[in-house]
């Protein structure tokens, strides 16, 4: 099989692949890992907007949970746990909804009170009404994560061209901006937000996001920190920031978030930076104080029912999808890889696909006119 | 909460190059703010004593300690001093952001007691003792004796001048002086002052040799291998223009140097870059640029293009400069694997060496992430394994997060308005 893209999502499904015994072939542009996956954040963290995305990111933590021993240390693996911020009583009670919702499932989580969360974290602001602990979620370094995998796969016997521009897919095909043709068996996009650029019509559009980072401020913050209005601030279309800040293995700290949807320019929007430092400082008063080392943006592959695409293009036999996670991939991609690896091998699932379905937005048109007869695989 | 500046020009760095600048667009009426992040005027060369050598520009506002942090839209500038995060409106901007010391890696070169020549000199300068000590300057160009004219002065003994340039290469740059009788004069009284201290050309650092801090060093002299015992090691590769703010204004830069037209005026439109920032060529040349660019953000054009014959000369004396130091492609050879590149994050060369692009080492080891921002690491990287290093992110400097949330605001306006 071809897989188009060496994010995060393409490196964990050729890794899959190649264990059950497929011969995998990954194609990647620019550099692997280079896109999404080096601008985000790295908490793998379980998300309830909907049951489907909640079966998804669950069970991407386990996966990632199930493989820490096998990590290089530079992933920074460190389970840090989720504080889910509550400001008041209405929040506290979305916090308590939230508790049975994921209780539910088996996920260990408790509500805490205003006196253990000052315990907790001192330098949160007085004021917070609690918070939703969920102890066992995770911070990584998702570049050096997503390179051991693709290194993984490479080392179980799968193949990666480098430089290799695509310009157009097909059953089974991949045409290269330098006129050769890949074939295969089948092709997966997991190309992120180029994945419309060669499947027309796929409903992915980028959602940009901006990210600073820190000098060294060890235990300063302990856990990842985010508002309980985060879930629905990530939904709706209009440009938003919320409270989400990260403890880096290196003592740095990494603050979020934000959302933009007409914004295509790679540079900082310095008004929607100060909405967001400004927020971050409504949770931690002092924060001001601190040295702020860079600032960077970012593109989510997002999709219009914020769910990713795993499977067949819509018609078609051989060519697949596994793109648009948005801001979850790092958390799904060891689940969303044995998904799309379960169908591809004909074998069920361990989670219903059908909500990521690509079939719920199709029919898409690919560039099947372009393709040129010569092959040389 | 935080206070909007306006001027009519700002210049940004009060070097030779700003000073001239202001003190040009002041004698033309101009509203002038000028803005540096020491706590004087005077920039590298007249650390310190900027007011007293250089132009009056006593009618200018000064921020002192103050640094630019952002460039976050056309016509403002964000700043961060001691207390306060500022916004700085502008109409023209005069960007004198002058040049840092070009550093090269070798094995020891992170040890205590090993640093920039320049670096040692504006140490000594600010008071350090350095009576007694042995003192060696290596590496290529004047500044090798400016420095070392400095620390004998305050008492050191210089016990070795390392020019990594042959003797042919000397000569020739001496004779190609003769057009520039007064920089002859200096060069000659300079090497006067030094001239009980041992120099050879043709000789380069090896190691530099130590535990807790540095003890020695190994110099490659033509065929021979010495060893001299010192306590500080100046080391000095020339120059590399801050072309942080530029880039960040998005001004053109080719070859590591802001482009400028013959009026010093950017590719942005009111933006000027005189002096070391649109390339080395030292204090005459920045002075010359700085009062050119005064003027014409002054509006005062012809008086400005009066004066671009005399620019001909400086740039090439400039060439000159680069011709004859030309960094011979030894002084790269002398890294061991464990030798680090990146000294924020400590990645050394190993790691280095076997990535292709800086982009991907950044990500997979975190090179050039560090407070610098590869400032240092990015040239040595460049040089070492042909990269094409990325683009520098906001901030220009590490800053407040205060800072970064400070707002242009139209309330409480310190400053007065644009005429």
């Amino acid at each position: 099989m071809l897989i188009v893209g060496a994010g995060i999502i393409g490196s964990a499904l050729a890794e899959c692949c190649v264990r059950r015994g497929m011969s995998v072939r990954v194609v990647e542009a620019g550099i692997p890992a280079g896109a999404t996956t080096a601008a985000g954040m790295g908490h793998l963290v379980v998300l309830d907007g909907s049951p489907a995305e909640l079966a998804l990111s669950d069970d991407g933590l386990r996966r990632w949970q199930a493989r820490r021993a096998e990590l290089p240390a530079a992933a920074e693996y460190r389970a840090c746990g989720t504080l889910w911020l509550a400001r008041n009583d209405a929040e506290m009670a979305e916090a308590e909804r939230m508790r049975v919702r994921l209780a539910g499932r088996g996920l260990a989580c408790r509500v805490v009170r205003a006196p253990e969360l000052r315990r907790l974290e001192p330098e949160l602001a007085p004021g917070l009404a609690g918070a939703l602990l969920r102890p066992d979620e995770v911070v990584i370094y998702p570049p050096v994560a997503s390179r051991w995998l693709l290194d993984e796969a490479l080392r179980l016997g799968a193949g990666l061209l480098r430089g290799g521009a695509v310009q157009a897919v097909d059953e089974g095909a991949v045409a290269l901006a330098d006129g050769r043709t890949l074939r295969a068996r089948n092709v997966v996009v997991a190309a992120g937000n180029a994945t419309p650029d060669l499947v027309v019509g796929v409903p992915i559009k980028p959602r940009k996001g901006q990210l600073v980072v820190t000098e060294r401020y060890p235990d300063y913050v302990r856990h990842q920190l985010v508002e309980l209005g985060y879930v629905g601030a990530t939904h709706g279309e209009v440009d938003a920031v919320a409270f989400n800040v990260q403890p880096r293995a290196t003592g740095q700290l990494l603050i979020g978030s934000s959302r933009q949807y007409a914004d295509r320019g790679t540079g900082v929007d310095w008004p929607l930076l100060r909405h967001m430092l400004r927020r971050a400082q409504e949770y931690l008063p002092r924060l001001g104080g601190l040295q702020g080392l860079r600032a960077w943006t970012g593109f989510r592959p997002a999709t219009p029912d914020k769910l990713p695409l795993l499977g067949r293009v819509p018609g078609a036999a051989r060519l697949w999808l596994a793109a648009g996670h948005e801001g979850l991939g790092i958390t799904t991609a060891l689940a969303s890889a044995q998904l799309v690896a379960d169908l591809l091998c004909g074998s069920d699932p361990a989670i219903d696909p059908s909500p990521y379905d690509p079939v719920r937005f199709g029919p898409f048109v690919t560039e099947s006119d372009t393709l040129p007869a010569e092959v040389a695989a | 909460m935080s206070a909007e500046l306006r001027t009519n020009i700002a210049v940004v760095g009060a070097g030779p190059a700003g000073l001239a600048a202001a003190h040009a667009a002041l004698a033309q009426g101009a509203d002038v703010t000028l803005i540096d992040d020491n706590p004087s005027p005077g920039g590298q060369i007249w650390r310190g004593t900027g007011l007293a050598r250089g132009p009056n520009v006593k009618q200018a506002r000064l921020l002192a300690s103050t640094r630019v942090v952002a460039a976050p839209q056309a016509g403002s500038l964000l700043l961060e001093s001691m207390n306060e995060g500022q916004v700085l409106r502008y109409r023209r901007l005069v960007v004198a952001t002058g040049a840092r010391e070009r550093m090269l890696p070798f094995p020891g070169w992170t040890l205590p007691g090993v640093t920039g020549a320049g670096g040692l000199q504006a140490l000594v300068k600010g008071g350090l003792d350095v009576r007694g000590q042995r003192a060696v300057l290596a590496g290529s160009g004047p500044l090798l004796l400016a420095a070392a004219a400095v620390l004998q002065q305050a008492g050191a003994q210089v016990v070795l001048i390392a020019e990594q340039v042959s003797a042919a290469a000397l000569a020739r740059f001496a004779w190609a002086l003769r057009a520039y009788p007064d920089k002859l004069m200096q060069a000659v009284a300079l090497r006067w002052s030094l001239r009980a201290v041992p120099y050879h050309s043709h000789a380069h650092v090896l190691e530099a040799v130590g535990d807790e801090r540095v003890r020695g060093v190994r110099i490659q002299h033509g065929e021979r291998i010495r060893e001299i015992a010192c306590d500080w090691l100046g080391v000095g590769f020339g120059l590399i223009p801050n072309t942080e703010l530029p880039q960040a204004l998005g001004c053109d830069v080719a070859h590591g140097a802001a482009v400028v037209d013959a009026l010093v005026h950017t590719s942005v439109a009111g933006v000027y870059a005189p002096g070391e920032a649109c390339g080395i060529g030292g204090v005459d040349k920045a002075q010359l640029e700085g009062r050119i660019a005064g003027l014409a953000a002054a509006g005062a054009d012809d008086a400005a293009r009066a004066l671009v014959p005399r620019r001909a000369p400086q740039l090439r004396f400039a060439s000159l400069l680069q011709k004859h130091f030309a960094l011979r492609p030894e002084l790269l050879q002398t890294l061991r694997p464990d030798t680090l590149i990146c000294r924020c994050e400590d990645v050394s060369h190993a790691q280095l060496s076997q990535f292709d692009s800086s982009r991907e080492a950044k990500l997979l080891t975190r090179c050039g992430m560090g407070a610098c921002q590869a400032r240092m690491c990015g040239p040595i990287c460049a040089d070492l394994y042909g990269w094409v290093v990325d683009g520098h992110r906001p901030p220009l400097q590490p800053a407040r997060l205060a800072t970064l949330m400070s707002e242009p605001s139209n309330h409480d306006r310190k400053g007065v308005q644009p005429s």
